[in-house]
């Protein structure tokens, strides 16, 4: 049973684009539209992220933690020839990058939109002007922040304590970190839309959660993995983005395949969240 | 007259083949108190969630100050404020917080604090919603409902699980918020309620409006609605009994005699106790509640004993007769015995109005 209204609109919260939360009204509420409404929305959200010490943690906190721990170890900070001659800590900084999109958008996310939906508070919103995919927007737009605010917080905690080298390829590595959030969001969208309580979102979370650590490189940077694995993982997003991270961070444009794998994870997570989203 | 505010004609919506609302229609007149009582499962929620355009109707049509509530949503939704049965807010969410996002909504939004403080939350409003009590959440989302300055208001089941003083303080919230202007469509399966604040009240019973009329009306429809009650010094005759005129139910417990029926039943009874010299002992003539014309009105769960001509006292539990006659009930039904209002029958019957 879907909200009439927002199911007309149901494919417009994640085809909108999960970075653009401020664009997330759908066309019912088009005429006299309350120009605040999107912004209050985001704020309280805003709020309530700030309230939840988890979350902050896991998001904010822990790539970071996790960084400086393994580079803590002496090992970790000698050039490695299996990695192309440079440190284990120089390949953990975009495992990092990547561990805070997906700890956002896997981990977090999921189950406060599943929580929403099971206590009725997009139904709640779906009976005024606003229409509830405001609130889908606000959560996919400041998870997605905060994954990106990690992923800065890693490179220059990776820069300054480490020494290792910023993206040499700002904008391509700008561009890979995007749709890399981009896709870590629209698996979480998946998630939210296939789990029916908060829990099962937890669950459903976990169990995605470590074979996207392991595709990221967490366990293993993608370089260091024999070929056929690195293939197997390069297909999936954040394999891809692993990679794409890579080689924009040593100064290349990186690869339109790997872009492209990404793009496509987006679109066909997008679509089947869309696809199998509920209001209610 | 004003047009009606609301609207419903002929609404029908299935669900698994089972049609959850039949055919219901109804108009709510502006500036009234319009009830919809029934047991659960009959269908009310369903039917005031096609009113608030969170459904789609399968048949019929519904308008809000002649909107159309799903082609027209968002105007819809600045005409009429919602109170959903069983919905929540962010638990974090502070009380100020919830106020001031759901304004931030509106065009014309009215001013918070004096609805806060008209519904007593001022001093809750740094509280977190799932802090607060179940009367003070219920009166948030009062609040919440009356936010956008609406015509007209929806609360469904609002009192549910309140205790007694909190479901009377909201009963005078309800009757503040219809002086000021505001019409409300009240959904409800407390018989008391219906019958302290609605103008006029729809029983809907198996998705169809099974009455429409003000409580006294539905009251006065009532095959007993005269409930007589006493403790004769001598036992009566079930003869006796059968005797008496327009008589629809009658009980007997612990040697005390419960009687409905009508003011003819009153007199007959009188004359026969005074022909057999008996003595009614606490003797209580009351008006029928809208308990008494509910179950008139509404199918029951479990088989109703047909009375019988010789024992008409042998009915220990009280179903009035008054459907009797129409025939043996279908013993399945949706709705949940524990929420009838059977148990609380007794009580009217033995206490002076």
């Amino acid at each position: 049973m879907t909200t009439p209204a927002a199911s007309a609109d149901a494919t417009s919260p994640p085809a909108t684009g999960p970075t653009t939360p401020a664009s997330a009204p759908g066309p019912h509420s088009a005429p006299a539209r309350t120009p605040g409404a999107a912004r209050a929305v985001l704020k309280a959200e805003v709020r309530l992220f700030r309230r939840e010490p988890g979350s902050l943690f896991w998001v904010l906190a822990f790539p970071t933690v996790l960084l400086v721990v393994l580079g803590s170890v002496p090992s970790f900070r000698e050039a490695q020839d299996d990695l192309g001659g440079i440190r284990l800590v120089d390949a953990y900084v975009p495992v990092t990058v990547l561990l805070s999109m997906i700890m956002a958008g896997v981990q977090a996310m999921p189950p406060v939109i599943t929580g929403y939906r099971e206590r009725g508070i997009l139904r709640r919103m779906s009976a005024t002007p606003v229409r509830p995919t405001a609130v889908l927007g606000a959560q996919m737009g400041l998870h997605g922040a905060a994954a990106l605010g990690s992923a800065l917080l890693s490179l220059a905690v990776g820069r300054a304590v480490f020494d290792v080298p910023l993206p040499r390829q700002i904008f391509g590595y700008a561009v890979a970190l995007v749709l890399a959030v981009a896709s870590a969001l629209a698996l979480g969208a998946l998630v939210s839309a296939l789990s029916r309580t908060s829990k099962a979102a937890t669950a459903v979370g976990s169990a995605v959660f470590f074979p996207m650590m392991f595709s990221a490189g967490v366990w293993l940077p993608v370089q260091a993995m024999p070929d056929t694995l690195a293939q197997v993982v390069e297909a999936l997003p954040f394999g891809a983005a692993a990679e794409a991270l890579n080689q924009a961070a040593s100064g290349d444009w990186p690869g339109p395949a790997h872009l492209g794998v990404l793009v496509l994870w987006t679109a066909v997570l997008t679509t089947a969240a869309a696809r199998w989203f509920r209001w209610e | 007259m004003p047009p009606p505010i609301i609207e419903v004609r002929d609404l029908r919506k299935v669900y698994g083949g089972r049609a959850v609302v039949d055919g219901v229609t109804f108009a709510v007149e502006q500036g009234e108190i319009f009830g919809v009582l029934g047991p659960n499962g009959a269908g009310k929620t369903t039917t005031v969630e096609c009113v608030e355009g969170l459904r789609v109707p399968d048949v019929g049509a519904v308008r809000v100050a002649g909107l159309d509530p799903v082609a027209d949503h968002a105007q819809v939704t600045r005409v009429l404020g919602a109170q959903l049965q069983e919905s929540e807010l962010q638990p974090k969410l502070t009380v100020r917080e919830a106020l001031e996002l759901y304004a931030a909504f509106y065009t014309r939004p009215a001013d918070w604090r004096p609805l806060a403080e008209r519904l007593g939350l001022t001093d809750k409003l740094n509280t977190r919603f799932a802090k607060l009590s179940g009367g003070q959440k219920q009166r948030l989302f009062i609040a919440l409902a009356l936010i956008g300055s609406p015509r007209v208001v929806v609360l469904d089941e609002l009192t549910t699980g309140l205790d007694p003083r909190a479901r009377r303080d909201t009963w005078q919230l309800i009757e503040e918020v219809r002086d000021s202007g505001v019409t409300v469509l009240l959904v409800t399966h407390f018989m008391e309620e219906a019958q302290r604040l609605c103008d006029r009240i729809a029983v809907i019973d198996r998705g169809r409006v099974a009455a429409l009329d003000t409580p006294a009306g539905l009251i006065g429809r009532s095959a007993g609605s005269t409930v007589i009650s006493f403790t004769p010094s001598v036992p009566l005759t079930p003869a006796d009994l059968a005797a008496l005129p327009r008589l629809s139910s009658a009980t007997e417990k612990d040697g005390r005699l419960t009687l409905n029926g009508t003011d003819a039943t009153v007199d007959a009874l009188l004359t026969l106790l005074a022909r057999h010299r008996i003595t009614a002992h606490q003797l209580r003539v009351t008006e029928a509640t809208l308990d008494d014309a509910f179950l008139d009105l509404t199918t029951t769960s479990t088989p109703t004993p047909t009375p019988t001509e010789d024992h008409p006292t042998a009915r220990s539990e009280g179903h009035p007769g008054g459907h009797a006659p129409t025939g043996g009930h279908p013993p399945t039904d949706s709705h949940d015995p524990t929420d009838a209002p059977a148990p609380t029958r007794p009580g009217h019957h033995g206490a002076p109005a």
